[in-house]
């Protein structure tokens, strides 16, 4: 599951969709990879539009990674210092993966695996619908 | 406005004007389709210009070609005659450029000696460019339409058209054969075949930088042939092994296979009906082929029966509860297409953008089918109901688009009103009278 992947998912309980803390899960014993992808100023320019900041930097504080400005940062990819951090964040968002892990949810406790890259979001019958 | 000329494949005519109607409109290009017929191959059309004829036509895939028109009639007198009225100066235009000619018969052909002699016959035109078999500046096209009386071979056309070449289609420049199954390094028993998983992503107006969801991946068919068309592909389902493939044989692997990786997002498990995605998560697009039972289950979460599974969440192993050990294997129940329908209609309605498009297959029985049995929310307008028809059953895709709060639809399921029995049931008994 690459990085850029924690952006778009919270807790699969029901009961946990509008909870402010269902979104980020809380990422735990993560093992991480790196996988070299080609390098698109435009497609992180546009992701970024569509990024919760807030919670990219809490789930690369959760990984290990304090680096993140705290304010969602403004990239033009002709700008040779912003080309610099999108490719920071390249490497970030779309080069690492999450080999395998934890992802927990702030509101209900349960606990989902990542393994061989591949998230599981599969539920308990008690937590079904 | 000029007139164009567009030639159509022989593959799966009453989806082509809904290609072609979506292909305009992704590019905000006006045109008028209505004359368009099921039983001919040839369409005029008026556009603005040859960049509004490129763009609908370079995605297409039951289209071939798209012509600006020179001229056309019923013999090769009136032909030429037609050509010579339309000149407003075009051969003066492209008189210096390298051209070659090109022969289109549909039913029907000529031998070279018929065609040297048409060539021949187009010297009014004066063009004094050199004639270029390889990458000429124009290609100058004859599309002839013959018909078949009884077995006999037609002689003779009994139309002709002039036009210069605008635009082949991505089928004339194999698009179809790059994403063949047959040649595909990671395919399953329900793998879509790739020139209506393409014609899908196209009426579904796939595009760079939209987000694609497929929520019932299987073996990524439609994630890949989003992917052709620039779309950011992310996919889901509620079985881990069709996911994960088989070594390095899986679905990340199709995407380098077709050099499009980075229009690869992310793969999960999960249960469509327990959905992961974060509430305000930018889906652009979905396309999908949502189970129906004949080749894969259809299954959520959940237990069989629930009695029995009471108090399972309690139970204790090694210390950790079970249900969240890392090799806990989450149950599943069955469920009703029905059902599962209404949900995709839900999801597509809350989390589409206005104007985003649903596109996805449902089987029908053709015995009992009935229109009703479409479903219907009232925040999502069906734009198409394309059928394929197999002998006793068909399956249809169905394209919704989601519009803003002032639509007023209804939300229906006639599938769950009239108590439409299980689709695989009836599969598995030939759609026979008793299996109703
Ligand atoms: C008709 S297949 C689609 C196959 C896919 N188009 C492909 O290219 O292989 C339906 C898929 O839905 C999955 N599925 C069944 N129930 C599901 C559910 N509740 N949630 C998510 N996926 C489900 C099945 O595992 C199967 O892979
Ligand atoms: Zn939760």
């Amino acid at each position: 599951m690459k990085f850029l992947t924690t952006n778009f998912i919270q807790c699969a309980v029901k009961g946990c969709q509008s909870s402010d803390s269902s979104f980020p899960l809380k990422y735990e014993e993560c093992e991480l990879v790196a996988e070299t992808q080609e390098f698109k100023p435009e497609f992180l320019v546009h992701m970024l539009e569509k990024i919760n900041w807030s919670a990219l930097v809490q789930v690369a504080r959760d990984l290990g990674n304090d680096n993140l400005p705290t304010e969602k940062p403004e990239l033009d990819p002709i700008m040779e210092d912003d080309v610099l951090i999108l490719k920071d964040l390249h490497n970030l968002l779309v080069e690492t993966n999450i080999l395998n892990g934890k992802m927990i949810c702030n509101n209900c406790g349960h606990i989902y695996f990542i393994k061989n890259s591949i998230p599981n979001f599969l539920l308990p019958p008690h937590l079904c619908n | 406005m000029k007139d164009y000329l567009i030639y159509f494949a022989q593959a799966y005519p009453n989806f082509r004007r809904a290609e072609l109607e979506s292909l305009a409109h992704y590019h905000g290009i006006n045109i008028d389709l209505s004359h368009h017929s099921e039983t001919s191959p040839f369409l005029i059309v008026q556009l603005e210009n040859d960049e509004q004829a490129r763009k609908i036509m370079e995605r297409s895939v039951l289209s071939r070609g798209i012509y600006e028109l020179w001229g056309q009639g019923n013999t090769l007198e009136e032909l030429h005659q037609s050509v010579k009225d339309n000149d407003n100066g075009k051969f003066e235009l492209y008189n210096k450029s390298s051209f070659k000619f090109d022969f289109i018969g549909y039913m029907g052909r000529r031998n070279n000696k018929q065609k040297f002699e048409m060539i021949e016959s187009f010297q009014f035109l004066a063009f004094e460019g050199p004639i270029r078999m390889k990458n000429p500046d124009e290609v100058y096209t004859i599309l002839e339409e013959y018909e078949v009386m009884d077995r006999e071979k037609a002689t003779t056309p009994i139309k002709m058209w002039f036009g210069r070449e605008i635009q082949l289609s991505a089928r004339c420049n194999n698009v179809l054969d790059k994403y063949d199954l047959k040649s595909r390094k990671y395919i399953g028993t329900t793998s879509f075949d790739a020139e209506l998983a393409l014609v899908t992503c196209n009426i579904a107006e796939v595009g760079p930088k939209k987000i694609v969801y497929d929520p019932f991946t299987g073996t990524g068919s439609f994630l890949v042939a989003a992917s052709n068309y620039g779309g950011l592909t992310i996919g889901s389902d509620i079985d881990v092994r069709i996911l994960r493939g088989k070594g390095d044989v899986n679905i990340k692997s199709n995407f380098k296979q077709y050099g499009t990786t980075t229009e690869f997002l992310d793969i999960l498990t999960m249960d469509f009906t327990n959905n992961a995605f974060r509430q305000d998560f930018f889906i652009d697009t979905i396309v999908c082929d949502p189970p129906y039972g004949v080749r894969e289950g259809l299954k959520v979460c959940g237990a069989k029966n629930e009695e029995k599974a009471a108090g399972r969440e309690n139970v204790v192993i090694n210390g950790e509860k079970a249900h969240l050990r890392r090799d806990f294997i989450q149950p599943k129940k069955p469920y009703e297409l029905s059902n599962l329908l209404d949900d995709l209609l839900k999801f597509s309605a809350s989390r589409l953008p206005v104007n985003g498009r649903l596109a996805f297959w449902m089987p029908t029985a053709n015995d009992d089918f009935e229109i009703n049995q479409i479903p219907q929310h009232e925040n999502l307008e069906l734009l198409y109901n394309l059928e394929q028809e197999f002998n006793k059953w068909s399956r249809r895709l169905l394209v919704y688009v989601k519009r803003d709060e002032d639509y007023k639809g209804v939300t229906k399921n006639g599938l769950k009103e009239n108590n439409i029995k299980n689709f695989r049931d009836r599969y598995f008994r030939g759609f026979s009278e008793k299996s109703k």
